[in-house]
């Protein structure tokens, strides 16, 4: 029961959050302040979201497989691979340290 | 900086972009989050949700960082109302992308509450990486609808595999969440104040960690934003406005690098 009140209210609550930046009205977008910092945010979260799941364990900091995964995957966007390939190289690199025992 | 240079003037020819490129983008990005829908199940069925639960979440929720973090949340033992509060905290930037996209697609406002569900890291990355007004529609379209149907579809076969797969961390399946937000993020690194923002943003997401509640050290990193734009000050932010009025006389909103890497 407890699970499907987190499921419900997650539900809701991110649901709302979509379809209240969908609502807000176009005017508050000629504000060039306003304009620069809806263009900033996605970087600031996507880089502390990268961040993160790179280097997160709950909430310890530590250096495992993963690092080593979005180091691949950060090579193939130099490279201008393909998005399929940047994920594939991530997961195939992770999961080939840890056979290797890092 | 030769390399931005010539970046810049690929995007004035790209404003004839053919839809059929866009649709590739769009299928590229939607089929490749495909997969970290698979590690979505699996990781929740590990820990310990239902099928229905799991899949639940994925119609619902829709999108990946919330759910993974309620799920990690509920099986550490968090309680309902931490768990969601984790999730919906994570969800918030979606509020932030909605405000940039309302403006990029100018939707009919009997189709936002439809449109809103599709609103997430990967549409607004190919919308944003779109030059015209069609393209952008054709890019949210394509990814939301390839990506809402293939992140279901893959959540329900990952539940399903779970326990033939055993552990997902030996298979590298906790490492495509991560890649995909890298693959989301490279291209906006642009200039100096976008890359700023993202090394600020690692420091504040990475050094609160320890301390606050999960879900809260994001947030907290996402202040790299104004802060970066009030540093920047007057200095800088009389030419971008200038480049801002340029760019949009020619109906593009910012500069946005050419996806045909994708």
């Amino acid at each position: 029961m407890n699970t499907w009140i987190a499921i419900g209210l997650t539900a809701v609550g991110c649901y709302a959050v979509k379809l209240a930046g969908l609502l807000v009205p176009a005017g508050a977008m000629e504000r060039p302040f306003v304009r620069r910092l809806a263009a900033l945010l996605p970087v600031a979260l996507l880089a502390a979201l990268t961040a993160q799941q790179t280097f997160a364990d709950g909430h310890a900091l530590v250096l495992d497989a993963r690092v080593a995964g979005l180091g691949a995957a950060a090579v193939a966007l130099l490279l201008r691979a393909p998005f399929l390939l940047v994920v594939a190289a991530a997961v195939v690199v992770t999961a080939g340290v840890r056979a290797m025992g890092g | 900086m030769a390399q931005q240079t010539a970046r810049a003037d690929t995007t004035a020819d790209d404003t004839d972009k053919p839809d059929r490129a866009v649709v590739r983008d769009a299928l590229g990005v939607g089929v490749a989050v495909g997969l970290s829908g698979f590690a979505f199940g699996v990781t929740s069925a590990g820990s310990g949700l239902g099928l229905l639960q799991t899949c639940v979440l994925s119609l619902l929720v829709f999108t990946g960082a919330s759910q993974f973090a309620l799920v990690g949340a509920l099986a550490a033992g968090g309680s309902p109302f931490t768990a969601a509060a984790g999730a919906f905290f994570l969800g918030v930037r979606n509020a932030f992308y909605g405000l940039r996209l309302s403006h990029l697609l100018a939707l009919p406002r009997a189709v936002r509450p439809l449109a809103a569900q599709w609103v997430i890291d990967e549409t607004t990355a190919v919308t944003l990486a779109q030059p015209t007004r069609r393209a952008r529609r054709i890019g949210f379209t394509v990814t939301g609808l390839t990506l809402y149907v293939l992140w279901n579809l893959t959540t329900l076969l990952g539940a399903l595999g779970a326990k033939a797969i055993g552990d997902t961390r030996a298979w590298g399946l906790d490492a495509a969440g991560p890649a995909v937000f890298l693959a989301l993020l490279a291209p906006m690194l642009r200039t100096a104040t976008e890359r700023a923002v993202a090394g600020l943003a690692v420091l504040l997401g990475l050094g609160l960690l320890p301390v606050l509640p999960a879900g809260a050290p994001v947030l907290v990193a996402a202040l790299a934003a104004p802060i970066a734009l009030v540093t920047e000050g007057p200095r800088v932010g009389r030419g971008r406005r200038a480049a801002g009025a340029a760019e949009g006389t020619r109906g593009a909103d910012g500069p946005t690098k050419p996806k045909e890497d994708r």
